[in-house]
Protein backbone atom coordinates (compact mmCIF):
# COMPACT_ATOMS: atom_id res chain seq x y z
CA UNK A 1 0.00 0.00 0.00
CA UNK A 2 1.49 3.38 -1.01
CA UNK A 3 1.61 6.37 0.76
CA UNK A 4 -1.06 8.48 -1.07
CA UNK A 5 -3.83 5.32 -0.97
CA UNK A 6 -3.30 5.54 3.00
CA UNK A 7 -3.70 9.61 3.13
CA UNK A 8 -6.45 8.59 0.61
CA UNK A 9 -8.69 6.32 2.68
CA UNK A 10 -7.75 7.98 5.94
CA UNK A 11 -9.34 11.37 4.22
CA UNK A 12 -12.45 8.90 3.15
CA UNK A 13 -12.86 7.53 6.08
CA UNK A 14 -13.05 10.40 8.18
CA UNK A 15 -15.12 12.67 5.61
CA UNK A 16 -18.14 9.90 5.95
CA UNK A 17 -17.86 9.71 9.29
CA UNK A 18 -18.20 13.75 9.93
CA UNK A 19 -20.70 13.59 7.27
CA UNK A 20 -22.56 11.32 9.19
CA UNK A 21 -21.79 13.06 12.44
CA UNK A 22 -23.27 16.36 10.78
CA UNK A 23 -26.72 14.53 9.98
CA UNK A 24 -26.91 13.03 13.19
CA UNK A 25 -25.10 15.15 16.01
CA UNK A 26 -27.64 15.74 19.22
CA UNK A 27 -26.19 19.15 19.56
CA UNK A 28 -25.86 21.22 16.37
CA UNK A 29 -23.15 23.44 16.97
CA UNK A 30 -21.21 19.75 17.41
CA UNK A 31 -22.46 19.06 13.51
CA UNK A 32 -21.02 22.26 12.56
CA UNK A 33 -17.88 21.47 13.62
CA UNK A 34 -18.14 18.12 11.92
CA UNK A 35 -19.10 20.24 8.44
CA UNK A 36 -15.98 21.72 9.05
CA UNK A 37 -14.29 18.37 9.68
CA UNK A 38 -15.16 16.77 6.39
CA UNK A 39 -14.85 20.14 4.65
CA UNK A 40 -11.00 19.78 5.71
CA UNK A 41 -10.99 16.15 3.98
CA UNK A 42 -12.59 17.45 1.13
CA UNK A 43 -9.73 19.74 0.91
CA UNK A 44 -7.05 17.17 1.07
CA UNK A 45 -8.64 14.83 -1.58
CA UNK A 46 -8.32 18.44 -4.03
CA UNK A 47 -4.52 17.93 -2.56
CA UNK A 48 -4.48 13.94 -3.92
CA UNK A 49 -5.62 15.33 -7.17
CA UNK A 50 -3.21 17.68 -7.71
CA UNK A 51 -5.25 20.66 -7.49
CA UNK A 52 -3.58 22.81 -4.23
CA UNK A 53 -5.19 25.99 -5.72
CA UNK A 54 -8.52 24.78 -5.19
CA UNK A 55 -7.60 22.97 -1.82
CA UNK A 56 -6.60 26.34 -0.69
CA UNK A 57 -9.73 28.36 -1.80
CA UNK A 58 -11.97 25.34 -0.08
CA UNK A 59 -10.34 25.72 3.43
CA UNK A 60 -10.06 29.87 3.27
CA UNK A 61 -14.11 29.86 1.71
CA UNK A 62 -15.87 26.58 3.26
CA UNK A 63 -13.94 25.52 5.86
CA UNK A 64 -13.46 29.50 6.63
CA UNK A 65 -15.74 31.20 5.91
CA UNK A 66 -18.99 29.08 5.29
CA UNK A 67 -18.39 27.48 8.57
CA UNK A 68 -18.70 30.84 10.06
CA UNK A 69 -21.46 32.27 9.13
CA UNK A 70 -23.18 28.83 10.00
CA UNK A 71 -21.84 28.99 13.58
CA UNK A 72 -23.70 32.86 13.26
CA UNK A 73 -26.71 31.31 12.03
CA UNK A 74 -27.13 29.06 14.99
CA UNK A 75 -26.47 31.69 17.51
CA UNK A 76 -28.87 34.59 16.31
CA UNK A 77 -31.65 31.75 16.00
CA UNK A 78 -31.77 30.35 19.70
CA UNK A 79 -34.37 31.19 21.45
CA UNK A 80 -34.46 32.06 25.50
CA UNK A 81 -33.65 29.06 26.84
CA UNK A 82 -30.34 28.02 24.80
CA UNK A 83 -28.98 26.29 21.23
CA UNK A 84 -31.78 25.38 18.66
CA UNK A 85 -32.39 21.66 19.48
CA UNK A 86 -31.53 19.18 16.69
CA UNK A 87 -34.12 16.79 15.32
CA UNK A 88 -35.43 14.47 12.85
CA UNK A 89 -38.90 14.94 11.74
CA UNK A 90 -41.50 12.47 11.29
CA UNK A 91 -40.54 11.63 8.30
CA UNK A 92 -37.23 10.36 8.77
CA UNK A 93 -37.51 6.66 8.09
CA UNK A 94 -38.66 7.83 4.55
CA UNK A 95 -35.44 10.14 4.34
CA UNK A 96 -33.67 6.75 4.72
CA UNK A 97 -35.13 4.62 2.45
CA UNK A 98 -35.21 7.77 0.07
CA UNK A 99 -31.30 8.21 0.87
CA UNK A 100 -30.33 4.66 0.98
CA UNK A 101 -31.98 4.00 -2.50
CA UNK A 102 -30.10 6.94 -3.77
CA UNK A 103 -27.02 5.66 -2.32
CA UNK A 104 -27.40 2.21 -3.81
CA UNK A 105 -28.07 3.47 -6.95
CA UNK A 106 -24.77 5.72 -7.11
CA UNK A 107 -22.78 3.02 -5.64
CA UNK A 108 -23.94 0.55 -7.82
CA UNK A 109 -23.69 2.83 -11.07
CA UNK A 110 -20.05 3.77 -10.03
CA UNK A 111 -18.92 -0.25 -9.45
CA UNK A 112 -20.80 -1.76 -12.70
CA UNK A 113 -19.17 1.23 -15.03
CA UNK A 114 -15.78 1.78 -17.23
CA UNK A 115 -14.15 4.56 -15.87
CA UNK A 116 -11.34 5.97 -18.35
CA UNK A 117 -7.86 4.98 -15.74
CA UNK A 118 -5.21 6.02 -17.91
CA UNK A 119 -4.59 9.83 -16.36
CA UNK A 120 -1.69 10.40 -18.72
CA UNK A 121 0.44 12.78 -17.84
CA UNK A 122 -0.70 14.53 -14.50
CA UNK A 123 0.80 17.75 -13.78
CA UNK A 124 0.44 19.78 -10.63
CA UNK A 125 -1.60 23.17 -12.02
CA UNK A 126 0.21 26.09 -11.39
CA UNK A 127 -1.19 29.27 -10.70
CA UNK A 128 -0.20 31.40 -13.38
CA UNK A 129 -1.66 28.54 -15.89
CA UNK A 130 -5.14 29.54 -14.04
CA UNK A 131 -5.30 32.21 -13.34
CA UNK A 132 -4.22 32.76 -17.57
CA UNK A 133 -7.48 30.13 -18.02
CA UNK A 134 -9.95 31.80 -15.57
CA UNK A 135 -9.46 35.47 -16.98
CA UNK A 136 -9.05 34.40 -20.75
CA UNK A 137 -11.01 31.19 -21.82
CA UNK A 138 -13.54 31.32 -18.60
CA UNK A 139 -13.74 35.31 -18.38
CA UNK A 140 -17.54 35.61 -19.04
CA UNK A 141 -18.74 32.70 -16.18
CA UNK A 142 -16.67 34.77 -14.03
CA UNK A 143 -18.04 38.09 -14.69
CA UNK A 144 -21.16 36.25 -14.39
CA UNK A 145 -20.71 34.77 -11.09
CA UNK A 146 -19.13 38.07 -9.35
CA UNK A 147 -22.47 39.47 -10.43
CA UNK A 148 -23.73 36.68 -8.56
CA UNK A 149 -22.34 37.14 -5.86
CA UNK A 150 -22.94 41.13 -5.95
CA UNK A 151 -27.02 40.46 -5.84
CA UNK A 152 -26.62 37.37 -3.19
CA UNK A 153 -24.73 39.91 -0.79
CA UNK A 154 -26.95 43.33 -1.67
CA UNK A 155 -30.50 40.81 -1.48
CA UNK A 156 -28.83 39.05 1.53
CA UNK A 157 -29.01 42.70 3.64
CA UNK A 158 -32.29 43.71 2.13
CA UNK A 159 -33.84 40.50 3.50
CA UNK A 160 -32.24 40.47 6.47
CA UNK A 161 -32.42 44.05 7.67
CA UNK A 162 -34.26 44.98 10.81
CA UNK A 163 -36.66 48.08 9.48
CA UNK A 164 -36.94 50.96 12.05
CA UNK A 165 -40.65 51.33 12.79
CA UNK A 166 -42.55 54.83 11.17
CA UNK A 167 -42.16 57.56 13.84
CA UNK B 1 7.93 9.32 -9.54
CA UNK B 2 3.97 8.48 -9.26
CA UNK B 3 1.26 11.00 -9.10
CA UNK B 4 -1.13 9.75 -6.43
CA UNK B 5 -3.60 10.40 -9.31
CA UNK B 6 -1.72 7.13 -11.19
CA UNK B 7 -2.35 5.07 -7.51
CA UNK B 8 -5.62 5.60 -6.81
CA UNK B 9 -8.58 4.91 -9.00
CA UNK B 10 -10.90 7.02 -10.22
CA UNK B 11 -13.83 4.78 -8.76
CA UNK B 12 -12.23 5.11 -4.89
CA UNK B 13 -13.29 9.28 -5.20
CA UNK B 14 -16.48 8.80 -6.89
CA UNK B 15 -17.64 6.23 -4.26
CA UNK B 16 -16.70 8.60 -1.36
CA UNK B 17 -18.29 11.53 -3.30
CA UNK B 18 -21.79 9.51 -3.55
CA UNK B 19 -21.28 8.31 -0.16
CA UNK B 20 -20.90 12.00 1.22
CA UNK B 21 -24.02 13.00 -1.56
CA UNK B 22 -26.26 10.35 0.31
CA UNK B 23 -25.35 11.35 3.61
CA UNK B 24 -26.04 15.03 2.85
CA UNK B 25 -29.80 13.72 1.12
CA UNK B 26 -30.63 12.19 3.89
CA UNK B 27 -29.74 15.16 6.49
CA UNK B 28 -32.04 17.56 3.95
CA UNK B 29 -35.16 15.41 3.94
CA UNK B 30 -34.96 14.52 7.79
CA UNK B 31 -33.69 17.55 9.70
CA UNK B 32 -36.39 19.88 10.78
CA UNK B 33 -33.73 22.82 11.83
CA UNK B 34 -32.82 24.97 9.06
CA UNK B 35 -29.03 25.68 9.56
CA UNK B 36 -29.08 22.04 9.32
CA UNK B 37 -30.62 21.39 6.35
CA UNK B 38 -28.34 24.17 4.72
CA UNK B 39 -25.27 22.27 6.23
CA UNK B 40 -26.35 18.98 4.38
CA UNK B 41 -27.01 21.10 1.29
CA UNK B 42 -23.59 22.36 1.79
CA UNK B 43 -21.84 18.82 2.40
CA UNK B 44 -24.03 17.74 -1.20
CA UNK B 45 -22.05 20.47 -3.28
CA UNK B 46 -19.45 19.42 -1.80
CA UNK B 47 -19.51 16.23 -3.15
CA UNK B 48 -20.52 17.60 -6.11
CA UNK B 49 -17.19 19.67 -6.45
CA UNK B 50 -15.28 16.54 -5.80
CA UNK B 51 -16.79 14.79 -8.59
CA UNK B 52 -16.04 17.11 -10.97
CA UNK B 53 -12.19 17.56 -9.61
CA UNK B 54 -12.09 13.93 -10.01
CA UNK B 55 -13.24 14.12 -13.71
CA UNK B 56 -11.46 16.88 -14.76
CA UNK B 57 -8.08 15.25 -13.08
CA UNK B 58 -8.70 11.55 -14.52
CA UNK B 59 -9.95 12.45 -18.10
CA UNK B 60 -8.69 16.19 -19.42
CA UNK B 61 -5.90 16.89 -17.34
CA UNK B 62 -3.99 19.47 -19.65
CA UNK B 63 -7.78 21.42 -20.05
CA UNK B 64 -8.45 21.19 -16.01
CA UNK B 65 -12.34 22.09 -16.98
CA UNK B 66 -13.65 20.35 -13.15
CA UNK B 67 -10.95 22.47 -11.72
CA UNK B 68 -12.76 25.06 -13.18
CA UNK B 69 -16.40 24.03 -12.53
CA UNK B 70 -15.49 22.93 -8.76
CA UNK B 71 -14.12 27.11 -8.41
CA UNK B 72 -17.39 28.43 -9.39
CA UNK B 73 -19.07 25.97 -7.02
CA UNK B 74 -17.70 27.18 -4.37
CA UNK B 75 -18.76 30.21 -5.08
CA UNK B 76 -22.42 29.44 -6.15
CA UNK B 77 -22.40 27.96 -2.37
CA UNK B 78 -20.80 30.65 -1.05
CA UNK B 79 -23.80 33.26 -2.48
CA UNK B 80 -26.23 30.39 -1.87
CA UNK B 81 -25.31 30.17 2.34
CA UNK B 82 -25.33 34.11 2.38
CA UNK B 83 -28.65 34.34 1.29
CA UNK B 84 -29.74 31.40 2.87
CA UNK B 85 -28.77 33.03 6.24
CA UNK B 86 -30.35 36.01 5.95
CA UNK B 87 -34.00 34.34 5.00
CA UNK B 88 -33.69 32.10 8.07
CA UNK B 89 -33.00 35.29 10.21
CA UNK B 90 -35.62 36.77 8.63
CA UNK B 91 -38.00 33.66 9.26
CA UNK B 92 -36.85 33.49 12.49
CA UNK B 93 -37.57 37.54 13.90
CA UNK B 94 -41.46 36.77 12.08
CA UNK B 95 -41.85 33.20 13.86
CA UNK B 96 -39.57 33.14 16.75
CA UNK B 97 -38.61 29.59 15.38
CA UNK B 98 -35.88 27.89 12.50
CA UNK B 99 -37.58 25.15 12.40
CA UNK B 100 -38.82 24.43 9.36
CA UNK B 101 -41.95 22.15 9.26
CA UNK B 102 -43.29 24.65 11.96
CA UNK B 103 -43.56 27.49 8.97
CA UNK B 104 -46.51 26.13 7.51
CA UNK B 105 -48.72 29.25 6.88
CA UNK B 106 -49.08 27.89 3.50
CA UNK B 107 -49.33 24.60 3.55
CA UNK B 108 -52.96 23.43 2.78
Amino acid sequence: MTIAEIVFYLLALVAIVGAIGVVTAPNIVHGAMFLILTLFCTAGFYILLSSEFLALTQVLVYAGAVAIIVLFGLMLTRSGDGLPVAGAGAQWPLAVVAAGTLMVTLLTAVLDSDWPNDAGEVTLVSINTLAGALFRDWLLPFEVVSLVLLVALVGAIVIAHQEEPEA
Amino acid sequence: METAVEQIPLESFLFVSAVLFSVGAYGVLSRRNAVQILMSVELMLNAVAVNFVAFGAYTDPELFRGLIFAIFVIIVAAAEVGLALGIILRVFRNRQTANVDEVDTLRW
